[in-house]
């Protein structure tokens, strides 16, 4: 049976049929719907982890238990889980390990555009790149197999067109596997220098061997069509460049990315006058080439930057045209992403405006509240950066600089890496403020549970995670639950918790408004009392706008009757409406 | 020869749904298919865009200037910022609804004028009030599927094919709904 589907729901299908038992998590942009579609499947047990570097320990341990495993993470989640990746490549597996890792080209959802494969190669872990829905099932299902033959983990690198495009493909049936035998091997799985040592050594010949299987390997596939032109390429710029070039080249396309072969790559250079690399973000391949002393084009007729087009390819490779278009005649206003009508965060960064304070910033939906009107948020460099950079611009600043600085996290986010920060600042002898943005979800992934939540990935009930007795069991003496949307209490606790020289959090309490459970009703509208003094405007919802006469509109199909901006109307001009 | 129609409208307005509901039409009559969606951060009310590709074989997800053949605009600004997509010969379908982006409402930028005008004299637009129609199906949420309604009508494929992806794709209890609002924009 085929069926059209996601290729992040076909790494799962995949997954699934090799016989996975254990799949852990952190979720990711565009990585997420993988973990969340293998909990379709009963036979896996299947969780969100606290981060990336607690899932690849949780699949590590399952593998080594003899179960087929895996953990899949975005390209800056494999930052998180690298320490564990390194030394996993030493041990092997026992079970089949793989780790899926999906780049963002272009930066559709992330913080930078780094190139997973730098890791394969710097782990020496071998790697393979699906171009479509089909080879994400197929790969994904070989990466287990070959995981097992070659003692190693493997990654599956996906990249944002890949895991969120749906093709076809073909569904299969599981293979059950008996869980391998557990038996106590200190030489391979005790890490210390003298295991270590010796387990270089085989690493070093697994990658020849590794190498060897590339040579050879249908995952590696020539095609001919006898041309003088080569193209190598992997992953979606195969797609791209075989839209682009058709059977007007020869293609040398990659499915494994790490290592790379040599005599394949030899025999196909020798075969054409002319010979292109097309690969999105870094020169790895080329710089492969060139190590090899083949003469190759690549970046310089190439973008680091972004994502690839056929256009883009047809042009360097053939020197076409781009097709005609219309083009535009004046500037057109951006529409760049905001926080949701109702979205409890827009409470938060209206008082943080409005008290004029820097704010450390996280990463999560939150981070909009850096966009104009609420313009709050001072810095965002990765996952709990938002508590631990807080720290040292306080270290460095002093005091006083201190108490117009605030920290701003998720729950979500807090338990990932912000918690650690948080201990640094109480061990440190820090006085900064923590806000934990707490709705109650992972918001910006699109909804999964986590350990503040009280449900496990499956929806079961949990043990829930009481973050204010977890700040409070580090040494946090002053912490506050406040409601974001009593603009006034909030307010209030914002002022009182940064002017003390001891260390405090404020719990900034509301759930997510997109949330099934929580019920606004009916719409805001503003009435003849309105005075167009624009503080309404200050909140930056999507709904509120001004009208060609200078005064304001509530747009009711945007509206979800939150009520924030009746908080903020000085003279009671707006009111509710069913 | 592939047929390629780009969505295009603000997050939240269901544009992931008609992606798919239009994904699983043409496989059903036969074509080869890639839906691109998007996911994420741009999600939150920024503009998104969708491409669905269809035909004996497809290999790029993704659709690049002028290599549109219908776009399906849900708003009109965004329609607007997609028409260099737009294939020479090919159609605009547009909802005239206006959703003013962050820009116009923090008062650094206009909303420009005269969209439809402006479009009609280049390319081929037709513009359609999507939420009146979605409002008498019973739900303003369904314009996704009064807009897939009157894009079928651009396609080779039949009425009832479409009514049974909608069925096949949309929870039971909104059923009635969506199909009304397919009816209504059929009939557009």
């Amino acid at each position: 049976m085929k069926k059209l589907m996601l290729g992040n729901a076909a790494v799962a299908q995949g997954a699934y049929e090799a016989g996975v038992r254990v799949v852990a998590s952190y979720p990711g942009t565009p990585s997420t719907e993988i973990t969340e579609n293998i909990v379709k499947y009963d036979e896996v047990y299947a969780e969100w982890s606290p981060n990336e570097k607690v899932a690849a320990e949780v699949a590590i341990g399952a593998s080594i238990g003899g179960a087929r495993a895996m953990s899949c993470m975005k390209h800056v989640g494999l930052n998180v889980m690298a320490d564990p990746v390194f030394t996993a490549s030493y041990t092997g597996v026992n079970g089949g390990l793989v780790f899926c890792v999906a780049d963002d080209p272009g930066m559709h959802s992330s913080q930078n555009e780094q190139d997973s494969r730098h890791y394969a190669a710097a782990s020496k872990t071998p790697m393979l790149e699906p171009s479509d829905s089909e080879e994400c099932k197929e790969f994904t299902r070989r990466a287990f197999e070959l995981s097992e033959k070659f003692d190693t983990p493997f990654f599956i690198r996906l990249s944002t067109r890949v895991s969120h495009s749906q093709s076809m493909v073909e569904i299969g049936e599981r293979t059950d596997l008996e869980l391998k035998p557990y038996e106590k091997n200190v030489p391979k799985y005790v890490m210390m220098p003298a295991m270590a040592v010796k387990r270089h050594v085989i690493v070093e010949e697994r990658t020849k061997k590794l190498i060897e299987f590339a040579e050879n390997s249908d995952l590696n596939k020539t095609e001919l069509n006898g041309s003088k032109i080569g193209v190598i390429t992997s992953g979606i710029s195969y797609m791209y460049a075989k839209e682009a070039l058709g059977d007007k080249v020869n293609f040398l396309k990659l499915g494994m990315v790490n290592p790379l072969p040599e005599q394949l790559i030899r025999d196909f250079a020798n075969r054409v006058e002319q010979l292109f690399v097309i690969e999105e973000l870094d020169p790895i391949i080329e710089n492969h080439c060139k190590a090899l002393g083949i003469n190759v084009i690549g970046k310089d007729s190439f973008t680091m930057l972004g994502e690839y087009t056929p256009a883009m390819i047809k042009t360097a490779v053939l020197g076409e045209d781009t097709p005609e278009s219309v083009s535009l005649d004046e500037e057109i206003p951006s529409r760049p992403p905001v926080l949701c009508p109702g979205c409890p965060h827009r409470g938060t960064f209206y008082v943080l405006k409005k008290l004029g304070l820097t704010v450390s910033g996280d990463i999560g939906c939150y981070t909009l509240g850096a966009a104009a009107p609420l313009a709050s948020v001072d810095t965002t460099i990765c996952m709990g950066a938002s508590v631990s950079a807080a720290l040292g611009m306080a270290k460095a600043r002093g005091s006083e600089f201190n108490k117009k600085l605030v920290s701003v996290i998720g729950d979500s986010t807090f338990i990932h890496s912000g918690i650690t920060g948080l201990i640094d600042i109480v061990y440190n002898k820090g006085a900064n403020t923590v806000i934990i943005l707490d709705n109650s979800i992972t918001g910006m992934t699109g909804h999964q549970d986590n350990p503040t939540t009280g449900r496990t990935i499956r929806g079961e009930a949990t043990k829930q995670v009481d973050l204010e007795a977890l700040c409070r069991s580090v040494g946090i003496e002053h912490v506050t639950v406040a409601d974001p949307f009593d603009l006034k209490g909030f307010e209030a606790v914002v002022r009182e918790e940064t002017c003390r020289d001891e260390p405090s959090v404020i719990i900034a309490q509301r759930p997510c408004a997109l949330l099934k459970y929580v019920k606004y009703s009916g719409h805001c509208a503003v009435t003849d009392k309105c005075k167009k003094c624009k503080m309404c405007m200050k909140l930056g919802c999507p709904a509120i706008s001004e009208t060609a006469e200078g005064g304001i509109k509530i747009d009711v199909t945007q509206c979800n009757g939150c009520g924030l901006c009746i908080n903020v109307c000085p003279f009671g001009a707006i009111v509710k409406e069913d | 020869m592939t047929k390629n129609i780009m969505i295009v409208g603000v997050g939240g307005q269901g544009t992931l749904l008609a992606s798919r509901i239009l994904g699983n039409t043409v496989i059903s009559h036969g074509y080869d298919v890639k839906v691109s969606e998007v996911h994420g951060m741009s999600q939150r009310g920024g503009s998104v865009v969708t491409y669905v590709k269809y035909g004996d074989k497809v290999y790029s997800p993704i659709i690049g200037r002028g290599e549109a053949d219908i776009i399906l605009a849900f708003e009109m600004l965004e329609a607007y910022r997609a028409m260099p997509y737009l294939k020479k010969g090919g159609k605009i379908i547009v909802n005239t609804q206006k959703i003013d982006p962050m820009p116009v409402i923090t008062g650094a930028m206009e909303y420009p004028s005269d969209l439809e005008r402006k479009m009609s004299e280049k390319v081929c637009v037709i513009p359609v009030d999507a939420l009146s129609a979605a409002v008498s199906a019973g739900n303003q949420k369904s314009v996704n599927v009064v807009l897939i309604g009157v894009m079928a009508k651009s396609t080779d494929i039949p009425y009832d094919k479409w009514r049974d992806t909608i069925k096949a794709t949309v929870p039971e209890k909104f059923l009635d709904v969506n199909l009304k609002a397919f009816e209504l924009g059929y009939n557009l």
